[in-house]
């Protein structure tokens, strides 16, 4: 929907602008290939010829781009090989758009009318610092992702994998991952803690909440405070507490041990989710149900819990992911014979470092995805149902 | 009644509480409930019975937390004051030194030696000593060796004398006789000291040493020889239950025959004529020219720092039963003569570790402010679909594992990483001088700025949201520039977002372990790591209690700062 009314830009401004951008560009291509001044130079003359030339063809833009594309892959991969193919494809793409974008003015149309090129600008910039940012959020993710095919025992992009190569890739680390009777065993253990003690803190804590949200509750703020504070507590406050408390009542290295634990730290978050599930409760349904006869329990799992389950599970996939994921307190409170996942990570990060953990890591984040879209999709469920729900 | 049904027409439900206060406020006669009792006290009831099902359904959990968290922190606390270990190792040596002036700058005198024996004989038998050595040793260095030395050779002390006694005649080593003798002829017989030394097993060892074990001393033998019963009773109850044997098939420690020596230079034995009457007075006669033993020279035999007063008032200040001594030495303090007095100035770093986490943890809170508000503002400002769609890049790092968050950075700062690769790629970097980004106080604050940028950004982007869009065009249209619109009116409004993330973050940020640990190196880790080093190296529980306590003072009051500015309640996950 355009704002404000556009028109075409002189071919002078876009080649001015487009100089620039190729200046930047430039100066990266041009300190790879040793001499940065040469890089700022071609890459300002080339940028600025092509915004003069084309700023004038708006008409023609579809066929533009893709010439202008093409010339960019020929040129990387005459220049550089697959990975220069790879890179002139994008700054083709890139420069055939930002010409365009330029010259039609289109930057300008959605922008309200009123605001002065500097106010544009500044519009544009923010962009790109919060494009930045989120860069920063999550190349450490994605940068993971490929590493962790590499066929060398690396934690870097070897020059195979930058040719793309097939010889530079190997699944020898997931491999590794599979048939290791370390990992194996960790992730075993891990998978029989996790849901022990989520299923401890999801019936402990659901119903803990429940009674929470009731009106008229004695020490509210307290017990509130309370329940909360293993989400407070640094990690290894409350690990140092329980490696003493557990080894002095003799739960320290044991499986019950870790589960009380892993259940300990995960009821913050199923009584802040139930909770937060329950403010959108209608409680009259509840006595509606015990006006017709039905029992607090038939109520409970009949009326009341069909609602709140989305609450539920979302609390419960937090306190799987806190149990999942911990290993502070799992490196205290547990024995060899616990060791999780996570610990296996951390010994091999601190310890004997293989790429078989990169494999780890993208299956983890395989995981939390799953997890995330999960509970994103339990929601906006709820709130769907929250804004239909009456009262 | 027309309150009542004003009430059930208001959009919250009517409560007992409501009604409550509505039959409160009638002053005319009592108002009757259905079955005929005033409806105020029906209705106190109902609310009772409601807060009481509230409770029902709280407490399982309640209890849960206070038995699986609360207890092991206030076990912790506890800790970093309890100092029991001393007073339980050398029981009868910290009852006599009390008497004893360490101003004086000489070691105590020999009853102090004597007790010292008693107690040190036990604790070897125990294997106890050294472990008090250790302790010990965190509060002067050479006190662990001087125990454990002491330890082999205390079996040594009075050997002569014991020859002499031994010389008497072959029952002096038949562990038969020994045990009629200290039983009596099935006379009176002296339980309170089997349950002293039965008390004092039990303080030295984490064996409660109960049970029977065959052996009561006698009541007329304990009269005459005090210090040999009790020592003996010792020797019996450590070798039925410590070591499973018979106690009457085994010869006694040397430490009973020691002690026997010492009551037959002062009993009078004239009146006993229980079993071994006879051999007892031989004995005396014997060892009445014995030189006596001196328990001074034969400690300080085994090594001369027991002639040190510094090695007794250490022992003297850390005897009673509970210390200051672990919270002097986390600040960088210790006990001296005078009081508290500072720590040499070569031993002193947990100031400074106090004070390096403090820093680091500001420094990546204001690096989560900085990143976190621009993308707050843009979360909250763009049109709801694209929103979403940005949402899921923090949601993302929020939701995915620590571990493999921090093996990322650790791949991606390394000098052979990704960042460096690409720096030297590019031409901006010389190979043979690849940035150090890692293992050092930069890499955990790039590391923690992008784990914990999830925790600012979220309550931001909630407060953010409620800010109307149209505050900053209004002030606009009034004149202000596009800043002083910003700092003017949209910035005040965001700041209860900005307080209640920088709480979150900084509450987060200074008990981290995992990532200072393993992309820290030495200059980038907290006091975190300190305790855990304490906890599984170094095995100093007390000091690790001590330095935690004070982590969770600091963090209890900025959890009650963040319960006052944001409310326990409104904490928002996703």
């Amino acid at each position: 929907m355009a704002l404000t009314p556009v028109e075409n830009q002189t071919p002078g401004f876009v080649a001015a602008v487009a100089a620039a951008a190729g200046a930047f560009f430039g100066l990266f291509i041009g300190t790879a290939q040793g001499s940065g001044l040469m890089g700022v130079v071609g890459g300002a003359i080339l940028l600025g010829v092509m915004g003069f030339v084309f700023g004038n063809m708006t008409d023609k833009e579809k066929p533009l781009r893709w010439g202008i594309l093409a010339v960019f892959l020929v040129a990387g991969f005459v220049f550089a090989g697959f990975p220069g193919l790879v890179l002139g494809g994008l700054f083709g793409w890139f420069f055939g758009w930002f010409i365009f974008w330029l010259a039609t003015s289109r930057y300008r149309a959605h922008l309200a009318p009123y605001l002065t090129p500097g106010q544009v600008l500044w519009h544009y910039s923010f962009r790109v610092i919060c494009g930045a940012i989120f860069v920063f959020l999550i190349t450490p993710i994605l940068v993971v992702m490929p590493l962790s095919f590499n066929a060398e025992n690396f934690f870097t992009f070897t020059p195979e994998m930058l040719r793309f190569d097939p010889e530079g890739y190997s699944l020898k680390h997931y491999r590794d991952f599979f048939t290791n009777a370390d990992w194996q065993q960790a992730l075993w253990n891990s998978v029989k803690i996790a849901p022990m003690a989520t299923i401890l803190s999801v019936s402990f804590g659901t119903l803990a909440a429940i009674g929470l949200s009731q009106p008229h509750v004695p020490f509210r703020r307290a017990i509130m405070a309370i329940l909360i504070s293993p989400m407070i507590v640094p990690l290894i406050i409350s690990a140092a507490g329980m490696y003493f408390f557990y080894s002095r009542i003799g739960l320290q290295g044991t499986y019950f041990g870790v589960v009380l634990a892993h259940a300990a730290l995960g009821i913050p978050f199923v009584i802040i989710t139930v909770t937060a599930t329950l403010v959108g409760f209608d409680q009259s349904l509840t006595r509606a149900a015990a006006n017709m006869g039905a029992g607090p329990v038939t109520t409970f799992f009949r009326v009341q819990m069909p609602l709140i389950l989305p609450g539920v599970i979302s609390g419960g996939l937090f306190a799987f992911i806190t149990s999942f994921d911990e290993v502070v307190v799992v490196l205290f409170v547990g024995s060899a014979g616990q060791k999780t996942l996570p610990w296996q990570m951390f010994t091999g990060l601190r310890e004997q470092i293989s790429p078989t953990i990169l494999a780890v890591a993208t299956i983890l984040v395989g995981i939390s995805i799953v997890l995330l879209a999960t509970v994103e999709m339990l929601r906006r469920r709820s709130e769907r149902l929250r804004g239909m729900s009456p009262g | 009644m027309s309150d009542v049904t004003d009430a059930t027409t208001g959009k919250r439900a009517p409560t007992p509480d409501d009604a409550l206060r509505i039959a409160d406020s009638k002053q005319g006669g009592p108002v009757l409930a259905a079955d005929g009792t005033p409806l105020k006290r029906s209705l106190a009831r109902a609310l009772r019975v409601q807060k009481l099902r509230a409770l029902a359904l709280i407490a399982p959990l309640l209890i849960f937390v206070l038995l699986t968290f609360i207890m092991p922190i206030a076990d912790m606390l506890f800790r970093s004051v309890e100092n029991s270990i001393v007073s339980n190792t050398l029981p009868y040596t910290t009852e006599a030194l009390a008497d004893w002036e360490p101003d004086t700058g000489e070691a105590p005198g020999e009853e102090v030696f004597q007790a010292l024996y008693y107690d040190m004989f036990l604790a070897a038998e125990a294997k106890e000593h050294t472990t008090l050595g250790s302790r010990l040793n965190y509060e002067n260095s050479g006190i662990s060796s001087l125990f454990r030395g002491s330890g082999r050779s205390v079996d040594d002390v009075g050997e002569d004398q014991i020859d002499m006694l031994e010389d008497q005649g072959e029952h002096w080593e038949d562990p038969a006789f020994w045990y009629a003798m200290m039983s009596g002829d099935g006379g009176a017989t002296d339980e309170g000291i089997l349950q002293q030394q039965r008390q004092r097993l039990a303080n030295l060892t984490s064996d409660n040493f109960g049970g029977e074990i065959g052996f009561i001393p006698g009541a007329e033998i304990a009269g005459i020889l005090p210090r040999t019963v009790r020592a003996y009773t010792a020797f019996a109850l450590f070798t039925a239950i410590a070591d499973e044997d018979v106690v009457a098939e085994e010869e006694p420690w040397e430490a009973v025959k020691v002690a026997l020596i010492e009551d037959l230079r002062t009993t009078d034995l004239s009146g006993y004529s229980g079993p071994g009457a006879a051999e007892l007075q031989e004995a005396q006669g014997a060892l009445a020219d014995a030189e006596p033993i001196s328990y001074r020279t034969a400690f300080e035999g085994m090594d001369k720092d027991w002639a040190d007063s510094d090695v007794w008032r250490t022992i003297k200040i850390y005897s009673p039963a509970y210390t200051t001594g672990y919270f002097l030495n986390a600040i960088d303090m210790q006990k001296g003569p005078d009081g508290p007095e500072a720590r040499p100035e070569n031993q002193q770093i947990y100031i400074m570790l106090f004070k390096r986490t403090l820093f680091m943890s500001l420094m990546i809170t204001g690096s989560c402010i900085l990143l976190g508000y621009p993308v707050a503002w843009i979360l909250a400002n763009l049109p709801a679909r694209s929103a979403n769609m940005l949402m899921i890049l923090v949601l993302l790092p929020f939701w995915t594992s620590l571990l493999v968050r921090t093996s990322a950075w650790k791949v991606m700062l390394q000098q052979q990483g990704v960042i460096n690769d690409t720096l030297v790629w590019l031409g901006l970097v010389a190979d043979e001088s690849r940035l150090v980004m890692i293992n050092n106080q930069f890499g955990t604050i790039v590391a923690m700025t992008h784990i914990l940028l999830p925790f600012m950004i979220l309550p931001m982007y909630s407060v953010m949201q409620t800010i109307n869009p149209t505050y900053l065009r209004a002030a606009k249209s009034l004149g202000a520039t596009n800043w002083t619109a910003f700092w003017r009116v949209y910035f005040p409004q965001s700041v209860p977002g900005i307080g209640a993330g920088s709480i979150l973050v900084f509450i987060l940020a200074i008990g981290y372990y995992i990532t200072p640990e393993i992309v820290g190196g030495t200059t980038g880790t907290f006091i975190s790591n300190r305790i855990a080093y304490h906890i599984s190296s170094s095995l100093n529980w007390g000091l690790a209690a001590a330095l935690g306590s004070i982590l969770l003072a600091v963090v209890l009051i900025l959890y009650w700062a963040y319960d006052k500015i944001v409310g326990i309640d409104n904490v928002k996950l996703g």
